[in-house]
């Protein structure tokens, strides 16, 4: 039982040894005249093999026995240290750690002898001896037989009996500090945390009650509690504190290997080693810095031969530093490496379809920057044992965000790379703010929390919209997903509010409003841990004790957005590019021409259906009946003022006088001018966010270049100003078509252009619709999206082979995906042509070419008497 | 409680162990007194909106937060009545503890091993999962509450 105790002391003891050892060894490399260390290392050895011989483990006296003699070598100086030396020390120091992790398991040292090692550790004595010895040419038969002997040492012991003597001194000296320190579990702590939390709650309590009456007996015996809480408090949280420098011993080791199997030379500094953050947090940061700090050594900082070659000394620095600030602890990792190349960043993001190139270009170089976090990004050239596997980054901003910190970088290339980490001091406690939802109380982490909103009952109405059902908000331009709390736990909503609350709250990289109750009041919150009955419940983060004494739950901000629907599930790594991939290919981008008219600062149209911009002299108008026209290029163009059009009113700047700019439209046959105030620009852009209009004339508005643009709805446009387009087309050549498409639009456009072509359009917004259409009137060509219904229009080729009167009504697929799906897998499914369905030419000429081609001009004949 | 007493197996018995008891409608269940922490009158209790129909809320217990579960709901009792206010069972176990929501709490009875029975068969599967064996005593049957299947919401919902 005794002896256990003492084996266990040992081992806790020879742990610390161990990793001030590693620290040590690093630094005596870079200070090798340094005797002082140089002694602290011996000293360290020795104690370790001192207490193995005591306790008789044999193998760990064998090889610390052997370290130690070339150790006395080192410091008598009767040989050099060089790398090779402080390996085999550190080797040495690994092979303790492996015997000390299996003494700690089973008591016994294991099976593995380490003999090789032994013998390379006696090898590198010999050989100082060898060396040494040579030229003084004594003793050297004797020294070469005594040398192997592990026991007790023949030239060891006069430095021994002097060792000894030091030790002695610093023994006692050290023992003072022994004295003042205690080593406690850390699960009394947790324990001790706890019942101080309480005796808080039980503090308010009675300050409560002390505030209700005057008594000043009781007044001042609470003011004391009051105090001495506070500092208990305080000093219990202290207790749990460690300095970071816990975890960046390990480090100099860390980047000492890395640089030896990378072959370069990285000079490690820390800065605030001191600096305390609670275990909790030590522990959950360790293994995100050791990826940064080896990242750093691996792609920050160059071979020694490229940094002489730009300049810079040969050794590259790391730099870690550790402050706190405004109640968190920053940690820098900075290297003066290569930095990293913002342009490759983008242009790699979007090789693997993370980003659209026009997104990469409105990125700030610091947002770009930080594309390195995302999953399965990574811009080394090559992959290493090290890294650049591609995962790693992305895991140590997951990890770090879990604690509530931010993850941030900055690079200058050539320069070097700092990262930035932003942790919070503790993560028992954490700034929370408490709202309450039917009738329950609930804290939400103020880390997710990005701004409150307060809707007044008397406009909230108008300003919670809802698109298909779904509830958003505009807020500063952009749409906001809405959920609400009291629907997403099936709590019973209040009857009757004043004023709606939305909370707006940022999961991951995504955003989204929460409709609570009420909204109280912020508060430091300790957190605990739910059961395991309720581990199952991703919606909460945890519960904690409020000041009245009673449980809140503490809402997990993603698992919220994710039962509500407003987010979709996270996106698992590994599929996490093909997926944004197709994400990207689906809202496929499409030039639009934007322009200005009167009191419409922005206004598009797609450029597909523009032929020319023309800048007309205001002389050339002419009048033909009450259309103005223009003589262009030999023809007669019909010119329709948009601002009367559009009802536009004044704009804020007239144009110029004396010019009209003007969006001249063709079809081959016909042509009209649409006149606007000023030609803003052509942008390449996915259409993203997109809102029906209900004013004549107008699409709807979409986000264009970063702002709110209103789509003209150039079909109403032409036909409703003065006929000059419509009524004199061929509408005999043109044929019925019929769109088919879930996204309004999407239809809206096809419907313009193939309006344009002619040809005479009806929609329809899903498979039933479809049907419903083609039995009330006859269709010469159906425009199908190829994922009309949730089933695959595979359903709509059936339904229409299904009908004799339907079965030859060529079907022409929509696609999103041009170039993926070819036609010929779209003529497997029973398409006659795929078309790309943003590509209103592609789209105007396959439905040109049906005519021409039918397969049966009977049908053609039938279809036309029908409609007769 | 009175019927305790007449329950209660004369300390002559050697193969004897001590049940902590207590009541659910009209079922009367035993539990290991040593796995019971301790008894609470009704405490308040925070509501858990999407748990487990079987979990009550959750209590604050100096500091540290326990899971209620109720006992009727599990065993597919109806519901007690209005004003009737359960009490709390604390059940301590590794990984926090636990707190069954009861009717009544009964004594501590010493209980011969000799009683012991397997429960029948023909037992309602909701209550045979939670019920290890009943001991037949002189006016009742004490039945034996599985605590851990009791606490492990999960593996019987899956069973």
């Amino acid at each position: 039982m005794q002896d256990q105790e003492v084996i266990r002391e040992f081992i806790v003891e020879s742990y610390e040894n161990l990793s001030r050892l590693d620290q040590e060894l690093v630094e005596l490399e870079q200070r090798p005249k340094d005797k002082e260390l140089l002694t602290s290392i011996f000293r360290t050895i020795h104690t370790i093999k001192g207490t193995c011989g005591f306790l008789a483990f044999s193998t760990l006296e064998k090889i610390t026995h052997q370290a130690e003699s070339l150790l006395s070598r080192l410091r008598d100086g009767q040989c050099e240290l060089d790398s090779h030396i402080v390996s085999l020390i550190l080797e040495t120091v690994d092979a303790t750690r492996k015997v000390l992790a299996s003494i700690e398991a089973s008591n016994e040292e294991g099976t593995e002898r380490f003999e090789d090692l032994t013998e390379r550790l006696r090898a590198a004595v010999n050989a100082s001896d060898t060396k040494q010895n040579r030229p003084a040419s004594a003793s050297l038969a004797e020294d070469g037989a005594a040398n192997p002997a592990p026991g007790p040492g023949s030239d060891e012991s006069p430095s021994g009996a002097v060792e000894a003597a030091r030790a002695e001194t610093d023994a006692t000296r050290s023992s003072a500090i022994a004295d003042a320190n205690i080593r406690v579990g850390v699960g009394l702590l947790d324990n001790l945390m706890d019942l101080v939390g309480e005796l808080v709650l039980a503090r308010n309590q009675i300050l409560q009650f002390n505030s209700e009456r005057e008594d000043p007996a009781l007044n001042a015996t609470a003011q004391r509690l009051n105090l001495i809480t506070s500092e208990l408090q305080e000093g219990v949280m202290k207790t749990r504190m460690q300095p970071i420098g816990v975890i960046w011993n390990k480090l100099p080791r860390v980047v000492r290997d890395m640089a030896q199997a990378l072959g370069k030379q990285i000079q490690l500094e820390m800065d605030g080693a001191e600096t305390e953050l609670d275990r909790t947090i030590i522990e959950a940061i360790k293994d995100p810095l050791v990826h940064l700090v080896r990242n750093s050594c691996d792609h920050g900082i160059e071979a020694p031969e490229v940094r002489s070659s730009v300049g810079k000394p040969a050794a590259g620095k790391l730099l870690l530093r550790a402050y706190h600030e405004g109640g968190q602890v920053n940690i820098e990792i900075s290297d003066d490496g290569a930095g990293i190349d913002v342009a490759s960043v983008r242009r790699k993001a979007i090789e693997k379809g993370m980003l659209r190139p026009e997104q990469a270009e409105k990125l700030s170089d610091r947002e770009a920057l930080n594309l390195v976090f995302q999953p399965g990004f990574s811009t080394a050239q090559r992959v290493t044992t090290v890294s650049g596997r591609g995962v790693g980054m992305d895991v140590v901003k997951s990890h770090i965000e879990k604690i509530g910190g931010v993850v941030d970088m900055v690079s200058q290339p050539g320069d070097g790379t700092t990262v930035k980490l932003k942790i919070p001091l503790t993560l028992a406690i954490i700034p929370g703010l408490v709202i309450t939802s039917g009738g329950e109380r609930f804290v939400i982490p103020q880390v997710s929390l990005l701004e409150l909103i307060r809707l007044e009952s008397d406009s909230s109405d108008k300003r919670i919209e809802h698109v298909h059902g779904t509830p958003v908000y505009r807020r500063r331009g952009t749409l906001l997903p809405i959920a609400c709390l009291n629907d997403v736990l099936g709590l019973k909503s209040r009857a009757q509010a004043d004023a709606t609350n939305i909370i707006v709250l940022q999961a991951e990289d995504r955003q989204f409003g929460l409709v609570v109750d009420g909204i109280n009041d912020t508060q430091e919150i300790v957190v605990k841990p739910l059961s395991k009955q309720l581990k199952g419940l991703s919606i909460y983060a945890g519960a904690t004790i409020m000041g009245d004494g009673r449980v809140a739950l503490i809402l997990d901000v993603l698992g919220i957005g994710q039962r509500s629907g407003v987010l979709s599930e996270i996106r698992e790594q590994s599929r996490g590019s093909a997926e944004q991939r197709t994400e990207f290919l689906a809202e496929r981008k499409q030039r639009m021409l934007l322009f200005r008219t009167g009191s419409f600062e922005r206004l598009a149209v797609p450029l597909s259906l523009v032929s020319r911009l023309e800048e007309l002299s205001q002389d050339s108008i002419e009048k033909a009946g009450d259309t103005q026209v223009v003589q262009y290029r030999g023809r007669i163009l019909p010119l329709i003022s948009l601002r009367d059009a559009l009802s536009a009113g004044e704009g804020h700047e007239t144009p110029a006088a004396g010019h009209l700019q003007v969006v001249v439209f063709n079809d081959g046959e016909r042509s009209a001018g649409i006149v606007v105030d000023q030609i803003l620009d052509v942008v390449e852009e996915a259409i993203d966010i997109r809102e029906k209009s209900s004013r004549k004339g107008l699409l709807g508005s979409a986000v264009l270049g970063g702002r709110v643009t209103d789509i003209l709805d150039l079909n109403h446009i032409l036909r409703s100003s003065g006929g000059a387009w419509f009524n004199r087309g061929r509408r005999e050549a043109g044929k019925r078509v019929l769109v088919a498409a879930k996204s309004q639009f999407r239809r809206s456009l096809i419907h313009c252009s193939l309006d344009m072509g002619g040809h005479r359009v009806v929609e329809a917004g899903d498979l039933d619709g479809t049907i419903r259409v083609l039995e009330k009137q006859p269709v010469d060509v159906v425009l199908a999206e190829l994922d009309l219904s949730p089933k695959g229009s595979g359903e709509l080729i059936s339904a229409l082979r299904g009908r004799q009167e339907w079965q030859r009504i060529p079907v022409l697929g929509l696609t999103n995906l041009d170039g993926r799906t070819t036609t010929a897998s779209g003529q497997a499914r029973g398409y006659r042509e795929l078309v790309d369905i943003s590509d209103s030419e592609a789209v105007l000429e396959a439905v040109a070419r049906l005519g021409s081609d039918a397969p049966n001009p009977q049908d053609a004949g039938e279809l036309a008497c029908q409609e007769k | 409680m009175s019927n305790g007493n007449t329950a209660s197996i004369g300390p002559e018995t050697q193969a004897a162990s001590q049940f902590s008891t207590f009541f659910v409608g009209n079922l009367f269940f035993g539990v290991d007194v040593l796995r019971v922490q301790e008894v609470l009158l009704f405490q308040h209790m925070t509501r858990v909106p999407l748990a487990p129909q079987v979990i009550e809320g959750l209590i604050n217990l100096r500091g540290q937060i326990v899971t209620a579960i109720d006992m009727r709901r599990m065993l597919k009792l109806p519901d007690r009545a209005e004003g009737q206010s359960p009490m709390n069972m604390v059940i301590g176990s590794e990984d926090g503890a636990v707190s069954l929501l009861v009717d009544e709490i009964g004594d501590v009875l010493d209980v011969d091993r000799a009683l012991y029975e397997r429960p029948p068969e023909s037992l309602d599967p909701a209550a045979r999962q939670l019920i290890r064996g009943v001991y037949k005593l002189k006016d009742r049957l004490m039945l034996v509450l599985d605590v851990e299947k009791a606490m492990d919401l999960e593996e019987r919902n899956a069973a």
